[in-house]
């Protein structure tokens, strides 16, 4: 019969020698075998202490950009909603007040901004969609939770601290 | 120090020895899962337990803890009495081996004499073969009691593996005695010292004595009685919190155990290794050759249990079929062949090699 791919190996179908009856020795060298997995080095990463690099593309936790003043960039205007194809975002807009402008950057914002990280799947077309730098994905991923709850993300998860007023904070997000 | 006829100050000896040998056992047997669980990671390329404590060290503390506060279930139509007898049964016939193995030679303390070993019974191997085939009861009671037809086939399982394989170290023990020419325990030890190993006498019969002895104590290859993907979980399917713990215990336990015969049988006990002992204590050390005694014969009952594990990690466990060929086609064979050669060559040597 012809073969039906060019992977086809012959399986060995010999009777087994004497050494191989005796099986003793066969099971000699699968303890040798074992023996020297003792001096391998281990491949595990210690997780709460040691952290795995990733990779400078990784996409992982949302965060709200704010400009060089501290003010929101967001203007609610639904890009990335509409653009999100898992549909976790959900936002409101509100106008902004006079005396608001030192917190919005534009006339009009976010006054409610949530994403459900139990629906992300961090495919990163939000940020893509962005058309004020608002929303970047950043280099950590959601720590587990108990409640369902847990993992819709409000705006005060996601926005990154003030660089004028929390400027401590700022720099820890940043990793700086 | 006769009161009533009795020894007193022998019984509080004994009750002394026995705690120290019960609770060391258990202790050892606490650390000999962690151990396993270590072995297993190392052998696998993985780091294993090391979250509690200093290198995981409290590991088997924080097992014991959740075993004892998990949910007590019996089974609506177990026999409530036997289900409760299983595990205790398996627990006891483990830890009342060691009874009979001589830890150390003997001491002197104001001109008493005190020996390391519970009791020196002069049928010593005869008693360890009567306790070790209880354990299979506290298995096959266990499995039956449970009401559950996965556990009753693996206790019947369980009984006849026990069968098979104690036919066939009982004939290596036969070979053994003919060259030791007593039952005892202690004096196959003294006889050991200062001589030869009997392991060099009786390399096969040590070799079938370590195989049976693997699969008397259920462990892979030979844990047919809890293989998962044919029977869920085996014996202790139904049983659950500290119940459940028993029975793990009592594997751990038989294994220290058998590791320790076999290191008095074979591997010359408590002597210790290219040393006279007998001078030892004659000499600046004295007595105190016993601790050291005691640590030989613990390191040689570590090395067997790591070659226990060690085993355990490399090979698959047997078929059904492939067990019962191992045990009656070839141990038993094996080992009469060894005994009628050995009978043959004693018997030569006692009539001074004429035939």
């Amino acid at each position: 019969m012809q073969a039906l791919t060019q992977r086809v190996k012959q399986v060995d179908r010999k009777p087994m020698t004497l050494l191989e009856r005796i099986y003793l020795w066969n099971i000699v060298k699968g303890m040798f075998i074992t023996f020297m997995h003792i001096f391998k080095k281990k491949p595990t990463i210690r997780y709460p202490e040691q952290k795995r690099q990733f990779s400078s593309v990784f996409r992982g936790l949302h965060v709200l950009n704010r400009d060089e003043e501290g003010r929101e960039r967001c203007t609610a205007c639904g890009l990335c909603a509409v653009a999100c194809p898992a549909e976790a975002i959900t936002m409101e807009a509100a106008e902004r007040l006079d005396s608001e402008e030192h917190l919005y950057r534009e006339e009009k914002y976010a006054a409610k901004y949530e994403i459900n990280m139990l629906r992300c799947i961090f495919c990163g077309l939000c940020e893509e969609a962005c058309p004020k730098d608002a929303i970047y994905l950043s280099e950590t991923f959601a720590p587990a939770n108990f409640s369902r709850k847990g993992f819709i993300y409000d705006k005060s998860d996601l926005l990154i601290p003030n660089v004028k007023t929390e400027s401590a904070d700022f720099a820890k997000a940043k990793g700086l | 120090m006769y009161l009533l006829s009795l020894d007193w100050l022998l019984l509080l000896e004994k009750f002394v020895l026995i705690l120290i040998i019960v609770f060391t056992s258990l202790g050892i047997a606490l650390y000999t899962t962690f151990a396993e669980r270590k072995v297993a990671a190392i052998l696998q390329d993985r780091p294993g337990p090391n979250r509690a404590g200093p290198f995981g060290l409290l590991q088997p503390l924080a097992d014991g803890v959740k075993m004892f506060t998990k949910e007590e279930i019996i089974p609506t139509h177990a026999n409530k009495w036997l289900f409760i007898l299983g595990p205790g049964l398996a627990m006891t016939a483990s830890l009342m081996t060691c009874a009979v193995i001589p830890w150390a030679g003997t001491i002197t303390l104001r001109g008493h004499q005190f020996p390391i070993q519970i009791a020196d019974v002069n049928v010593g191997l005869l008693y360890i073969f009567a306790v070790v085939s209880m354990g299979v009861y506290g298995v096959m009671i266990g499995g039956w009691a449970s009401n559950n037809k996965f556990s009753l086939m693996a206790a019947l399982r369980a009984a006849s593996q026990a069968i098979s394989y104690e036919l066939a170290m009982g004939l290596s023990l036969i070979a053994l005695l003919f060259t030791t020419g007593d039952l005892s325990l202690g004096t196959i030890v003294k006889q050991q010292q200062g001589h030869w190993w009997n392991v060099v006498y009786q390399p096969l019969g040590c070799l079938i004595f370590f195989i049976c002895a693997m699969a008397e104590c259920n462990r892979t290859p030979f844990d047919l009685p809890e293989a998962e993907n044919e029977l869920n979980f085996g014996y202790h399917q139904e049983y659950s919190s500290m119940k459940l713990g028993f029975y793990l215990f009592a594997e751990y336990i038989n294994m220290i155990m058998s590791s320790a015969v076999m290191a008095s049988l074979y591997f010359g006990g408590y002597d210790i290794p290219f040393v006279d002992d007998a001078k030892l204590y004659a000499g600046s050390l004295g007595d105190w050759t016993a601790l050291i005694q005691v640590g030989v014969l613990l390191t040689k009952v570590v090395m067997f249990i790591f070659l226990f594990m060690w085993i355990r990690w490399t090979i698959p466990r047997f078929r059904y079929d492939q067990l019962m060929n191992l045990g009656w086609k070839t141990l038993i064979p094996l080992a009469l062949f060894n005994m009628v050669v050995t009978g043959a060559v004693v018997i030569l040597k006692i009539n001074h090699w004429h035939f």
